[in-house]
C-alpha cells in the first residue's frame, strides 16, 4: 500500500510542481500588471496585501468561472456546477484534437495540423447538417462521418507528401492551416454556405436532426458530445496498445528505421496516421459544430487546434492524459471569461499559464533543478524529430 | 614524454568501467592496450582525452601531475588521440578540419586556409602521409581519413598518440602500412597507446602490453608472449577462436544474385553488377574493408535499398523489386549491421521486439487484434532458447547490453521458417562469449540445410567461417575463394589486387 | 538495359518537364485561347528617380504571346541544358520570370500594374521573413532547431513599439528590439542546451508563451493606455543620394528606412561570417559534428548557447521592423505567422543564408502581388490568391527541393559520453 502510494505521488510530483510554478509566475505578472497593486509600491506590506487580493480575486474568478459558483444556486445545488458543465463543453473538443495531436506523436509525427483538421471536420458536419434533412440519428451520424472523412484527406495529404517526399510535417501542417484558415473564409461568401440575409460570414444553421442531444436539460450547454470524445479516447487506446496497427505506429515512432528494416510499411504509417488524426482533429470540428456552435463561422476554430497540442504535451501522448489535460485547459478558458469579465485580467493571461504549465512537463530537469529533487520521474518526456528524422 | 595513469575509476550507474587503473606509459614507446569489447579500454582513454572525467585517481605526464578535465586540456599538454569512430566533420575539406580548433585567421579575420594547406604538407612529407588537403572528407576512403586523423593529432605536436581501434578499418596491408608509421612516429620520439583486441597487430609491433578485462588490469606482458595465453588473459579462460571446420552437407543453390546494382540517392553506383549465390548448408563469407559496398549489398538482399537493379533469385523465385517485408517472408532472416539503429527498437520491451516482423502473422494476432497472450508466451520461450539474460520480458530492449540486444535479433530472425540467413557483420562490438554464441547459431542454420551469407570487416571471423568467400573491393566482387586462402591473399583481393593483376606486377 | 536515373535527376526532368507544359499552356492560354482584350499598363515611376520609361503600354495578347516565347525558348534551354547534364536553375528562372509576367500582362488587362511598387512591397514584405531566417539560420547551422522565431519576431515587436512610445524616439525601439529577441533566446537556448528539452517543442510552447503574454498586455496596458504605451513614432526614409535615383532599382534598394539597409548589412554580414572565419567554421562544425569539434577543444555548448542568443539579436531587428519600421503601432499578433514562413524559407533555401534570403524574397514577392492585384480587382477571389505564399512552400519543400538536408546534428542536444 505505502509502495502504491509512493509511486502515486511521484507520478504526479512533475505535474504537481509544473502547475505550482505556474499558477505564481502567472500571478507575479496579474499583480505586476494591477495598476492599484502598482500605485502601492512605496510600502511593501500595503503592496503585498493588494498584491495578494489581485491575484487572489482574479483566481476565485477562475475557479468560479469554471468549477462551481454558489451565486448561481437558485433552486438546487445542480445550479452551482453550471461553470463545471460549460468546462465540459469548452474541453470536448479540445479532447478530440488533442487525442489527433497525440496519437500523431505515437507515430512520431508533430501535427500543427489539428487547426485546418478541425476546420474541415466543421465544414463537412455543417454542411450536411444545414443541407440534407434527415432523420434524427442519422443525420447525426451523417454529419459527423461528412466531416470526418473531409478531415481525413486534409490530414492524409500531408501524411501522403511527407511520406511521398519526405517534406517536414511541420512545416506542412502548418502550412495547411493557413490555406484552410483562408478556404474557410471563401467559403463562407459562396452562395452555398452564406446563411440567406446575411453578409457576415456564417453558414445556415444545422437543423435541429443533427444537433447533438442536450445532456441536462435546456438550461445547459452540455451535450453528448463528452461521450463522444471520451468514446474516442478509449478507441485511441484501443488502436495504439491492442491492435497490429497500433503497433505498427508505435514501431515507427519509437525507431523508423528498425521498423523499416523489419517490413514495416513506414510510407503507409506516416499516411494512414495523418488520416486518422485529421478524422479525430475532424470529429472535433464536427461536434463542436453540431453540439454547442450549431452554425458554422469564420471563427469556427478559434485557437482550438494550438490548444490541442499542448493538451498532447500536458497528458504527454497518452488517451487519459490528454482526457484530463482538455478537461485542465477547458477549465482555464471557461474561467478565464470568468476572470476578464469580472477582475479585468484579460483572458489571454491562461495562454501563458498554458504555456508555462507544458514548459516546465517538457522540461523534468528544469524543474527537478529548481527544486533541488534528487528524483523526478522523468520516464516519458516527449520528443519530436528533429528535421532530418 | 612518458604518461601514467593511477587509479583510475570509472562508473556508470551501477557499473565500474574503470576499476582503479595503473599503467605507465615509457617515452618513444609503444604501449598497446588489450582487452575485448566492452573491458573499458575506450573508456579509460576517453578519460586521458578528457571526454569523461574520472571518479576517482590521477594522470601524471614526466613524473608531475596533471589536471586534464576539456581535450583542450589534453591537446595542451601534448596528447592526440585518433578516436574509433573518426573525429571529422564529413561536409568539410581536409584543412578544414585540421584548422578546426586553432584556427588562424589574416588581418582582415578571414580565415588562412593557405597557412593550413602549408602546415599539412609538411606534415605529410615528413611522415609520409599523402592527403590532398582541399578533398572533402566525406569523399575520401577510411584509410585516407586516418591519415588525415593523424595528421590532425601531430599538427598540434602530439608527444603522446592514442590510437584507439585504429586497424578495425583497414585491409591487413594498409594495416602494415599503420604498424609502419607507428614504428616511424616512435623513432621520432612519439609515445604511442594502442588500443586493440587483435593479438597478432599487437605481438607485431608493440613494446609493452597491458591487458584489460572488465574495467581492471589483469597483467603487463611482454610481445614475445604467445597469442594463446594472450587470449585467455583477456577473456578470463582458455578460447578458440576457430571453431573447427568440419564435413558438412551443401546442397544447390538457394540464393542466386545476378548483376545485381545498387544505387545511392545521388545515383552514383555503390554495388557494380555483382554476381554470385550461395548453396544450402553453405556460409559464403563477403569480405572487404569497410565501405565497399559490402552493407548496401546486403542491404539490398530484403530490398532494403531504394534503387535496385538486377535479379535476385530466391529458390528460383525473383524477389527483386518485392516489399521489403515481402522478402523477409519469402524466407530471408536479416541481422541487420547496426542492431541499435536496424535490429531493436530501443523503448519497446524485449516481447514487443521479438514480434517486429511477424506482429501481423498468426499466431501472435487476427485481423487486427493483437494477442498479447501468444506475444508474451512465445517471447518467454525465445528467451530461454537464446538464452537472452534479463530479469522479465517486459523490460525495454535499451536495458540490455549489446550482446543480448544481438540475442534479441537472432532470436526474432531465427524464429520463423527461413531459407537464408543474411547476417551483417553480426559480432560487431561484442565480447567474446557473446561472439561464441552468434558464430554456433550460424553454424547451426548453416547445419539445418539454410544457405548463410555472412558479412564481415573481421579477416579472422571470415576465415573461421566461411566454406566460400567473396571479396568486394570498390562495389566489385573481385574474386570467390575457398576457404584454403590465406590472409595474405585474401589481404591483395581487399586491397583491389586480384591474382591475374598481381601476376602481372 | 533501362536507363536509370538518379533522384536529382529525376526531380531536374520533373522540373524541366514541368516548366516546359506551364510555358506551353501560358502561351495558349494567355496568347492565343483566353486572350486579353485590351491594354496592359506597366508603370515603372514610383518617386522621383530618373525616368527612362515612364508607363509601358502594350496590347495584353501581344505582350502575353512576347513573354510566354520567352519563356518558350528557356524551357528549350532548359531541356538542352538537362540532356548536357547542366544546371538548369537560370533558364528556368528565366522561364518562370516569363510566365509570371505573361500572366501578369493577361489579368491585368484594361488595368494598370505598378511594376516599380510591386517589386519594393514586396522587398518590404519580406524584411521580416529574412530576419526571421537569418535568426533560425544562425540557430540551426550550429544544431539548434528554432521554431521560436514567431516568438522572437512578435515580442521584439511588442518591446521596440512600447520603448520607442514611451521613449518617442524610434531609435530607442530599434535599440531595445534585439533584447527582446535575445530574452526569448535565452530562454531557447537555456531549456534547449541546459536542459535538454526536446527543441521542436519548446519552440512551439515559446511562441505560445510569447502571443499569450503580448495578447495579454496589449489587452492591459496598449488599448486603454494608447497615448503613453502604443503610439510610437516610425523611422523616416533615407534615400541614398544618386543611387536612389536609378529607375526600377532606385526606389527598391535605395530608397528605404534604415531597417531595411541593417538587413542587407547582417544578410552579407552572416554570409561572410559563416563561410569565411572561424566562428563560422566552428559554428558549421558544431552543427554537423558537434564531438568532433569537442575532441578539438571547441565549447560546444557555449558556442551554441552564445549563436541562439546572436539570433535573437537578430530577429529582433526584424521584429521592430514591424512597430518602428513601418507601421508604427503594435497590433495584437501583428506578426501573424511570419516566423513560420522564415522557417520555410530557411529549409527552402536549404540552410544557406543567399538561399534562405531569395525564398524569403520570393514569399514576400508573392505575397504582394496578391495584393496589388486584388488593388487593381481581378477576378480571382482574394482568399485563394492569399492562400498562394503557403501553397508555393509546400510545392516548394515537397517538389524543388525534395529530401533537403539539415545540419546533421539540427536538433540533438550534445552531452559528453552520452554512450560509453
Amino acid at each position: 500500500m505505502k509502495k502504491v502510494i509512493s509511486r502515486i505521488a511521484q507520478s504526479i510530483k512533475l505535474p504537481g510542481l509544473s502547475f505550482l510554478m505556474a499558477f505564481t509566475i502567472t500571478g507575479i505578472i496579474i499583480a505586476l500588471s494591477d495598476e492599484k497593486v502598482m500605485n502601492k509600491i512605496g510600502s511593501p506590506i500595503e503592496f503585498l496585501k493588494s498584491a495578494g487580493a489581485s491575484v487572489g480575486n482574479a483566481y476565485l474568478a477562475l475557479f468560479q468561472g469554471s468549477i462551481y459558483d454558489n451565486r448561481l444556486i437558485k433552486g438546487n445545488i445542480f445550479e452551482g456546477f453550471y461553470p463545471f458543465f460549460e468546462t465540459i463543453v469548452t474541453a470536448t473538443p479540445l479532447i478530440l484534437t488533442g487525442l489527433s495531436v497525440a496519437l500523431a506523436f505515437k507515430s512520431g509525427l508533430f501535427n500543427i495540423g489539428a487547426q485546418g483538421q478541425f476546420i474541415f471536420g466543421a465544414i463537412g458536419a455543417s454542411y450536411v447538417g444545414f443541407r440534407f434533412d434527415l432523420p434524427v440519428g442519422i443525420h447525426i451520424i451523417a454529419a459527423a462521418t461528412a466531416g470526418m472523412f473531409l478531415a481525413a484527406i486534409w490530414g492524409g495529404i500531408v501524411g501522403f507528401l511527407k511520406a511521398r517526399t519526405g517534406a517536414h510535417e511541420v512545416i506542412l501542417t502548418i502550412m495547411m492551416n493557413y490555406i484552410a484558415g483562408y478556404f474557410i473564409l471563401w467559403l463562407l461568401k459562396t452562395k452555398t454556405f452564406l446563411r440567406p440575409g446575411r453578409i457576415d460570414p456564417i453558414a445556415p444553421e444545422v437543423l435541429d436532426s443533427a444537433k447533438l442531444p442536450l445532456l441536462a436539460g435546456e438550461n445547459f450547454r452540455i451535450h453528448a458530445g463528452i461521450f463522444i470524445a471520451l468514446a474516442a479516447a478509449l478507441f485511441v487506446w484501443w488502436l495504439l496498445t491492442k491492435t497490429t496497427i497500433g503497433y505498427k505506429f508505435r514501431a515507427v515512432g519509437a525507431n523508423s528505421q528498425a521498423a523499416r528494416t523489419a517490413g514495416i510499411s513506414v510510407p503507409f504509417v506516416i499516411t494512414a496516421t495523418m488520416m486518422i488524426c485529421g478524422a479525430l482533429a475532424g470529429l472535433g470540428g464536427a461536434v463542436h459544430v453540431l453540439g454547442s456552435e450549431h452554425s458554422l463561422n469564420a471563427d469556427v476554430a478559434g485557437s482550438l487546434g494550438f490548444d490541442a497540442i499542448t493538451v498532447a504535451l500536458l497528458g504527454r501522448a497518452q488517451p487519459l492524459g490528454t482526457v484530463f489535460a482538455a478537461l485542465l485547459f477547458g477549465a482555464l478558458h471557461t474561467g478565464g471569461r470568468m476572470m476578464q469579465s469580472n477582475t479585468g485580467v484579460p483572458l489571454d493571461i491562461v495562454v501563458v499559464t498554458q504555456g508555462l504549465i507544458v514548459l516546465f512537463i517538457a522540461a523534468p530537469v528544469f524543474v527537478r533543478y529548481i527544486f533541488r529533487l534528487k528524483k523526478l520521474n522523468t520516464s516519458a518526456a516527449l520528443t519530436s524529430k528533429g528535421w532530418n528524422g | 614524454m612518458s604518461l601514467e595513469l593511477k587509479g583510475i575509476t570509472k562508473t556508470f550507474g551501477s557499473f565500474t568501467a574503470n576499476d582503479s587503473i595503473d599503467l605507465k606509459v615509457e617515452t618513444g614507446q609503444i604501449h598497446a592496450i588489450l582487452g575485448e569489447n566492452g573491458a573499458g579500454k575506450s573508456t579509460l582513454m576517453n578519460i586521458v582525452y578528457g571526454l569523461l572525467k574520472a571518479d576517482s585517481g590521477e594522470i601524471l605526464i614526466d613524473g608531475k601531475k596533471v589536471e586534464i578535465s576539456e581535450p583542450s586540456d589534453a591537446l595542451n599538454v601534448g596528447i592526440g588521440m585518433v578516436h574509433q569512430h573518426f573525429m571529422l566533420i564529413p561536409v568539410f575539406t581536409v584543412a578544414e578540419n585540421i584548422m578546426l580548433g586553432h584556427e588562424k585567421s589574416n588581418k582582415f579575420r578571414v580565415l588562412d586556409l593557405d597557412q593550413a594547406r602549408a602546415a599539412i604538407r609538411t606534415i605529410s612529407e615528413d611522415f609520409g602521409l599523402q592527403v590532398d588537403p582541399d578533398a572533402i572528407v566525406e569523399t575520401l576512403p577510411v584509410g585516407i581519413q586516418q591519415k588525415v586523423e593523424i595528421i590532425k593529432a601531430l599538427i598540434y605536436e602530439a608527444k603522446v598518440l592514442i590510437l584507439d581501434e585504429p586497424t578495425a578499418v583497414l585491409t591487413p596491408q594498409e594495416t602494415d602500412e599503420l604498424l609502419n608509421t607507428m614504428r616511424d612516429l616512435k623513432s621520432k620520439g612519439t609515445s604511442i597507446i594502442f588500443i586493440t583486441h587483435k593479438l597478432r597487430e599487437v605481438r607485431a609491433v608493440a613494446d609493452q602490453i597491458t591487458i584489460i578485462r572488465r574495467g581492471k588490469v589483469i597483467g603487463a606482458v611482454s610481445p614475445s608472449t604467445s597469442e594463446a595465453e594472450l587470449a585467455s588473459m583477456m577473456v578470463g579462460r582458455a578460447v578458440d577462436l576457430a571453431p573447427a571446420k568440419y564435413q558438412h552437407e551443401t546442397g544447390g543453390p538457394i540464393l542466386e544474385v545476378k548483376n545485381l546494382t545498387v544505387r545511392d540517392a545521388l545515383g552514383t553506383s555503390i554495388v557494380k553488377g555483382v554476381n554470385f549465390h550461395v548453396n544450402s548448408g553453405e556460409v559464403l563469407a563477403v569480405a572487404g574493408v569497410q565501405g565497399n559496398g559490402q552493407s548496401e549489398l546486403a542491404r539490398a538482399l530484403i530490398n532494403l535499398e531504394e534503387h535496385i537493379e538486377g535479379s535476385i533469385l530466391l529458390d528460383g523465385k525473383e524477389i527483386r523489386g518485392s516489399s521489403i517485408k515481402q522478402s523477409l517472408h519469402a524466407g530471408i532472416a536479416f541481422i541487420p549491421e547496426s542492431r541499435e539503429l536496424d535490429g531493436v527498437i530501443g523503448s519497446f520491451s524485449i516481447a514487443e521486439n521479438l514480434i517486429l516482423d511477424l506482429h501481423g502473422q498468426a499466431p501472435y494476432s487476427k485481423g487486427l487484434n493483437l494477442s498479447a497472450k501468444v506475444v508474451h508466451s512465445e517471447a518467454e520461450k525465445r528467451v530461454t532458447e537464446f538464452d537472452i539474460r534479463t530479469q522479465s520480458i517486459m523490460d525495454s530492449v535499451s536495458t540490455l547490453s549489446g550482446g543480448n540486444k544481438q540475442k534479441v535479433v537472432i532470436a526474432r530472425e531465427l524464429s520463423r521458417p527461413i531459407k537464408v540467413l543474411v547476417a551483417s557483420q553480426p559480432t560487431r562490438g561484442l565480447d567474446v562469449g557473446s561472439i561464441e554464441f552468434v558464430h554456433e547459431r550460424i553454424l547451426a542454420q548453416r547445419d539445418a540445410g539454410r544457405g548463410v551469407i555472412l558479412f564481415s570487416t573481421e579477416l579472422d571471423e571470415v576465415m573461421a567461417l566461411a566454406d566460400r568467400i567473396a571479396v568486394m573491393y570498390r562495389g566489385e566482387i573481385l574474386d570467390i575463394v575457398g576457404s584454403n586462402v590465406t590472409r595474405e591473399e585474401l589481404g591483395l583481393l581487399m586491397a583491389g589486387i586480384t591474382s591475374a593483376k598481381a601476376g602481372a606486377k | 538495359m533501362k536507363k536509370i536515373r538518379s533522384n536529382v535527376q529525376k526531380r531536374r526532368l520533373q522540373g524541366v518537364i514541368i516548366i516546359s507544359l506551364l510555358s506551353s499552356l501560358s502561351f495558349l492560354y494567355f496568347g492565343l485561347l483566353k486572350p486579353g482584350k485590351d491594354v496592359t499598363t506597366f508603370g515603372f515611376v514610383l518617386n522621383n528617380e530618373w525616368v527612362i520609361i515612364k508607363e509601358w503600354i502594350i496590347a495584353s495578347q501581344t505582350g502575353a504571346r512576347i513573354f510566354s516565347a520567352i519563356s518558350l525558348v528557356a524551357s528549350a534551354l532548359a531541356i538542352f541544358a538537362y540532356k548536357k547534364e547542366r544546371t538548369i536553375v537560370f533558364p528556368v528562372a528565366i522561364a518562370s520570370f516569363g510566365i509570371l509576367m505573361s500572366f501578369l500582362t493577361w489579368i491585368a488587362s484594361g488595368k494598370f500594374i505598378p511594376f516599380t511598387g510591386l517589386l519594393q512591397g514586396g522587398l518590404l514584405l519580406s524584411i521580416p521573413l529574412i530576419f526571421g531566417s537569418m535568426s533560425g539560420l544562425v540557430c540551426e547551422r550550429s544544431g539548434v532547431i528554432n521554431i521560436a522565431i514567431e516568438g522572437q519576431l512578435l515580442a521584439s515587436a511588442f518591446v521596440s513599439g512600447v520603448v520607442a512610445s514611451v521613449t518617442q524616439q524610434a531609435w530607442w525601439g530599434l535599440l531595445a528590439a534585439p533584447f527582446a529577441g535575445a530574452a526569448i533566446s535565452y530562454l531557447l537556448a537555456t531549456f534547449a542546451i541546459k536542459f535538454s528539452v526536446d527543441q521542436v517543442i519548446l519552440g512551439f510552447v515559446i511562441n505560445v508563451l510569447v502571443i499569450g503574454l503580448t495578447d495579454f498586455l496589449y489587452k492591459k496596458l496598449l488599448i486603454p493606455h494608447q497615448n503613453t504605451w502604443n503610439s510610437p513614432p516610425t523611422f523616416e526614409v533615407i534615400p541614398i543620394p544618386i543611387l536612389s535615383k536609378i529607375p526600377v532599382l532606385g526606389p527598391i534598394f535605395f530608397t528605404q528606412s534604415i531597417v531595411v539597409y541593417l538587413m542587407f548589412a547582417i544578410v552579407a554580414g552572416v554570409t561572410f561570417a559563416l563561410y569565411k572565419t572561424k566562428w563560422g567554421l566552428r559554428t558549421r562544425a558544431v552543427g554537423e559534428h558537434p564531438t568532433a569539434a569537442d575532441t578539438v577543444g571547441i565549447d560546444v555548448n557555449k558556442l551554441r548557447f552564445r549563436n541562439v542568443m546572436i539570433a535573437g539579436f537578430i530577429a529582433g531587428v526584424g521584429g521592430a521592423f514591424y512597430t518602428v519600421g513601418s507601421v508604427g503601432a503594435f497590433g495584437k499578433e501583428m506578426t501573424a505567422g511570419a516566423g513560420f514562413i522564415a522557417l520555410a524559407a530557411l529549409i527552402f533555401g536549404k540552410w544557406s543564408p543567399i538561399g534562405a534570403l531569395f525564398a524569403a524574397l520570393l514569399f514576400g514577392f508573392a505575397t504582394n502581388l496578391q495584393s496589388t492585384l486584388s488593388i487593381i480587382g481581378v477576378a480571382i477571389p482574394s482568399e485563394f490568391m492569399l492562400m498562394v505564399p503557403y501553397i508555393a512552400t509546400i510545392i516548394a519543400v515537397t517538389g524543388l527541393v525534395g529530401r533537403v538536408r539539415a545540419p546533421a546534428a539540427d536538433g540533438i542536444p550534445y552531452s559528453r559520453g552520452g554512450s560509453h
